[in-house]
């Protein structure tokens, strides 16, 4: 399975045609703790870099998007009932929705862990 | 846009590692590494430190002091006995609110001379520049540019300033007195914007980083951001100059009628009476009230704000989580006709009209210090 990073900070990790998309860890420590978390329902068909959840701190909502284009076909209830998960664990436990991808051709565009890194690092 | 000020605990604040952000013309810590969920949770049940120093403090003095100011703001100030403290308005002509403050009568003032005013930091110069075009003839204004302001804020508030001042502890809410606090020449107020018990705090500014070190050194006290002071607030139903309160909205609109003094209802002698007094009458077209979504969404400042039958009716003015509450709470201003309790409305978050319901504030109960 490989994890993809973006600009955006999500990850995807991929594995055979289903995407599983989440945000950083550093995204979530800049967040702070999650309260909320708006999910894509089931079979809505997403674009690659649009706006497909919502993640809220006490103080401010985000867009979240996804990195790449397809099906929706599952959201992560668990994240739903208990916000508090995407802290916990942003990229493992506490990702947002899984995509049947449509073109294999975005993950190109997106970074591996080390130029996500540099690209954090260089970002602030 | 000009450099933001600084308070006089701004190293201290990146010293804690705030995240700072601008407020009111201000370099201000929105939150510290303990997060703002967990900052509003501790001042809930322990003591959180705000610093409050980007706040304008001042005084006026002269005789008639009272009768004076009363042309600028509806409440009874002449009633005031010396160490209470009043929330006001300054008004402007039309009745719309150029600021709310607080306004003191010194302790030790026993023939009336002096009011302490504490006024919001975006508004400050314009509040003193208003103070100085209408009174200035009359009475002498000075501004505290070199104090500090802490709020002390929390249910352990009053143990831990005990430790340094023990005169506080009999304090009342909304008194004031002027206390020697770790030998320092200090303003102390039993008050606060939290909805909690504690005290705020005018401290010499040369002093203040000192004097915030050693509250921090309690094993009661974090510092606390101005995140957490927001969703604090927004939970004690206070409203936020700026957001919830502007100079188009009057005092009946903000459900802010209780701060008009029965005399001065009656004497119909301070700005905008006339409106104001025509408001309280016949109703204003529409009125500041608590929102709760239904649902797990917050709504946020700007939401639109619709009837069940789809009309918009109003918006949203402050709005977010509530942890305390542990859901979404708002406030905003609807037409009278829907500002009942429990009258259901919808909010448009995100396109989507989602279910809420008029609700009475405060979200959660304040518990002030009365004796």
């Amino acid at each position: 399975m490989t994890v993809y990073f973006t600009d955006q900070h999500e990850w995807v990790s991929v594995d055979g045609e289903i995407a599983t998309v989440g945000i950083t860890t550093h995204a979530a420590e800049q967040l702070g703790d999650v309260v909320f978390v708006e999910l894509p329902t089931i079979g809505k068909v997403v674009s690659a870099r649009k706006e497909a959840a919502v993640v809220e701190s006490v103080k401010a909502a985000s867009d979240v998007y996804t990195p790449v284009s397809g099906e929706v076909v599952e959201a992560n209830e668990a994240v739903a009932a208990e916000p508090a998960k995407v802290n916990e664990d942003p990229e493992g436990a506490g990702w947002f929705f899984k995509v049947k991808l449509s073109n294999h051709g975005d993950l190109s565009n997106l970074m591996d862990k080390a130029a996500y890194d540099a690209f954090v690092a260089a970002n602030g | 846009m000009a450099e933001p000020k600084k308070t006089q605990l701004n190293a201290l604040h990146r010293e804690l590692g705030g995240k700072m952000v601008e407020f009111g013309g201000y370099d201000m810590p929105v939150q510290f590494p303990t997060g703002v969920l967990k900052e509003h949770l501790h001042t809930r049940a322990a003591c959180g430190l705000f610093d409050v120093s980007h706040m304008g403090q001042g005084a006026l003095s002269g005789a008639g002091v009272a009768a004076a100011f009363e042309a600028l703001v509806p409440g009874a100030i002449q009633e005031l006995k010396p160490g209470q403290t009043r929330y006001t308005l300054l008004l402007n002509d039309q009745g719309g609110i150029r600021d709310d403050l607080m306004v003191t009568r010194p302790a030790d003032d026993e023939d009336f001379s002096s009011l302490l005013l504490v006024v919001n930091a975006g508004t400050k110069d314009a509040d003193f520049a208003h103070l100085a075009a209408h009174l200035g003839g009359k009475l002498a204004i000075e501004r505290f540019e070199d104090r500090a302001l802490l709020a002390l804020q929390g249910p352990q508030a009053a143990a831990v300033f005990a430790r340094h001042c023990p005169e506080a502890a009999t304090m009342k809410f909304m008194t004031a007195a002027k206390l020697k606090v770790m030998g320092l020449d200090c303003i102390v107020w039993r008050s606060g914007y939290t909805g909690e018990d504690g005290y705020e705090i005018s401290v010499p500014g040369d002093a203040a980083e000192d004097f915030a070190r050693k509250l921090l050194a309690e094993p009661e006290v974090l510092p606390i951001g101005l995140g957490a002071r927001d969703s604090l607030r927004l939970e004690a139903g206070l409203c936020l100059y700026g957001h919830d309160l502007d100079e188009t909205t009057t005092p009946v609109e903000a459900a802010l009628t209780w701060a008009i003094g029965k005399r001065r209802k009656m004497e119909k002698n301070f700005p905008g009476a006339e409106i104001i007094m025509n408001q309280l009458f016949d109703g204003a077209s529409r009125k500041r009230v608590g929102i709760l979504p239904l649902e797990k969404a917050p709504a946020r400042e700007g939401t639109e704000i619709r009837s069940e039958a789809g009309e918009t009716i109003g918006v949203i003015t402050s709005g977010g989580f509530g942890p305390t509450v542990n859901a979404p709470i708002a406030m905003g201003y609807v037409p009278p006709a829907y500002a009942e309790d429990g009258t259901p409305l919808l909010l448009v978050v995100r396109g989507q009209a989602r279910p809420a319901r008029v609700a009475p504030m405060p979200f959660a109960s304040h518990r002030y210090y009365r004796g």
